[in-house]
């Protein structure tokens, strides 16, 4: 135990959102979902109640992972070039355009931010769409995806049980379990579980204490 | 999904980066892997990849990662290569004479014992992660793990190596207690499989061993023969 550890190496931290974020596509709509754990170094827990999955549109919503303030300060940028585009173009923005000038941010700082994202939502023109947007500012799209610190530890878990063509019921179970077994293995992961679904009706949002969060695990 | 690529720290050639040799010159041999133990009523199940990797190139894409101990005790071995093998060697000899000594087939706790002594007494030197698995006549079959550092705990179910933080939340939900040996195996290749698709230091075949008070039953599942799952 050195001494660092002792006086707390987290004050000389940044603040992190060493987390766990998941986002899913079914027919109709995408789950989202996040855990709610902001951390300075491996030890404190700065916040244990933070949202990590923002409305940067009616219908479009991106999870934040990586370094809080980078992901905050893109965010923001985000939300007020989309919402500029969106009144030049006169109707609501695609999913796939909140994701290009996402990833244009990240690609651009690449060499200052360290900030990684999902974007998801529901359009007119493709429906619900899943996109990430990775550190370097690499955009894909896919049915579903996982990101943040967490998720390393269940890519294997996400590769089994997903199948193409799931329902909405069988999307929020399975990003719900997902993210209780990430909480369960990732120490800068837990709180509650954020989940956000949305579809051409609208969001809607949901809130799952870690007390109500399903036990996968049984073992001791 | 920026992954995080582990080096094990004493690893000093890293930072000298060569464009006028081959990557894998200037790295030492590692079995970045994935291993698995689980037990079960009667015995265990054991499994790995069989990928050896020297930086970027695979020197042995079919090395054998389950080493025998002693009969009815194996290892698994991940982390440095020459590492694991040398203590793998010392141990089998010391546990051989023990066994001796003592005239009577040795305990896995022993073993798991001998290489927790080795791994904790040289942490600063050595870069070996063991699983070490089998079964005797007083508990059964049994798991202990011997992680980087050198504690030694016994676990139910155990797995190791650069593949395994691929799969815990796997492991996690589909462990049960009681599970029998067909279950245990399926649940184990399963498991493997998983981590090799996404852990680019392990691959190739998933060898699998049972170890009972019957002896010990080996499996190679060829990676054209490995259960598939869906992905997007």
């Amino acid at each position: 135990m050195n001494e660092m550890s002792v006086n707390g190496e987290w004050r000389s931290s940044k603040v992190s959102t060493g987390t766990t974020i998941i986002a899913v596509r079914y027919d109709g709509g995408v789950v989202i979902g996040s855990d709610s754990r902001a951390s300075m170094g491996e030890e404190y827990v700065s916040s244990r109640v933070i949202n990590k999955v923002i409305q940067i549109h009616d219908k479009i919503f991106c999870c934040m992972a990586g370094s809080l303030a980078d992901a905050q300060a893109v965010t923001n940028a985000v939300i007020h070039q989309l919402s500029f585009h969106s009144m030049q173009m006169d109707e609501p923005p695609l999913v796939q355009s909140a994701a290009a000038i996402m990833r244009s941010f990240c690609y651009t700082h690449r060499d200052e931010l360290s900030a990684g994202f999902i974007v998801a939502g529901w359009d007119r023109k493709r429906g619900p769409q899943v996109f990430q947007v990775s550190l370097g500012g690499m955009i894909v799209e896919q049915e579903f995806t996982i990101g943040g610190s967490g998720s390393t530890y269940i890519y294997g878990y996400a590769d089994a049980k997903f199948k193409p063509g799931m329902t909405r019921e069988e999307c929020l179970t399975f990003t719900t379990n997902a993210l209780s077994l990430a909480m369960d293995r990732d120490n800068v992961s837990g709180g509650v579980v954020h989940l956000v679904i949305v579809t051409e009706k609208g969001a809607e949002r949901q809130l799952i204490p870690g007390n109500k969060l399903p036990v996968l695990q049984r073992l001791a | 999904m920026a992954a995080t690529l582990q080096f094990p720290a004493n690893v000093s050639s890293f930072n000298n980066y060569n464009d006028a040799v081959p990557d894998w010159t200037q790295r030492e041999v590692s079995t970045g892997t994935t291993i698995m133990a689980v037990e079960f009523d009667g015995g265990v199940v054991m499994g790995a990849d069989s990928r050896t990797t020297t930086g970027a190139y695979i020197a042995n894409r079919v090395t054998d990662k389950l080493t025998p101990i002693h009969e009815r005790i194996f290892c698994c071995r991940s982390g440095s290569a020459a590492d694991t093998q040398a203590i793998a060697d010392a141990v089998t000899y010391q546990l051989g004479f023990h066994s001796i000594e003592l005239d009577e087939a040795p305990l896995v706790q022993t073993a798991a014992s001998l290489f927790k002594d080795m791994c904790y007494r040289y942490r600063e030197e050595l870069m070996a992660g063991i699983i070490v698995a089998g079964w005797d006549k007083r508990r059964g079959g049994q798991v202990y793990t011997v992680p980087v550092g050198g504690m030694m705990t016994r676990q139910p179910v155990s797995v190791g190596g650069s593949g395994s933080s691929y799969i815990y939340g796997y492991v996690d939900s589909n462990y049960k207690t009681g599970m029998s040996k067909e279950e245990c195996l399926k649940f184990t290749a399963g498991a493997l499989t998983l981590a090799m698709e996404r852990d680019g230091s392990s691959g190739g075949v998933v060898r699998l061993a049972v170890i009972s008070e019957l002896g010990v039953e080996r499996q190679v599942i060829l990676g054209n023969q490995l259960q598939q799952f869906s992905t997007a």
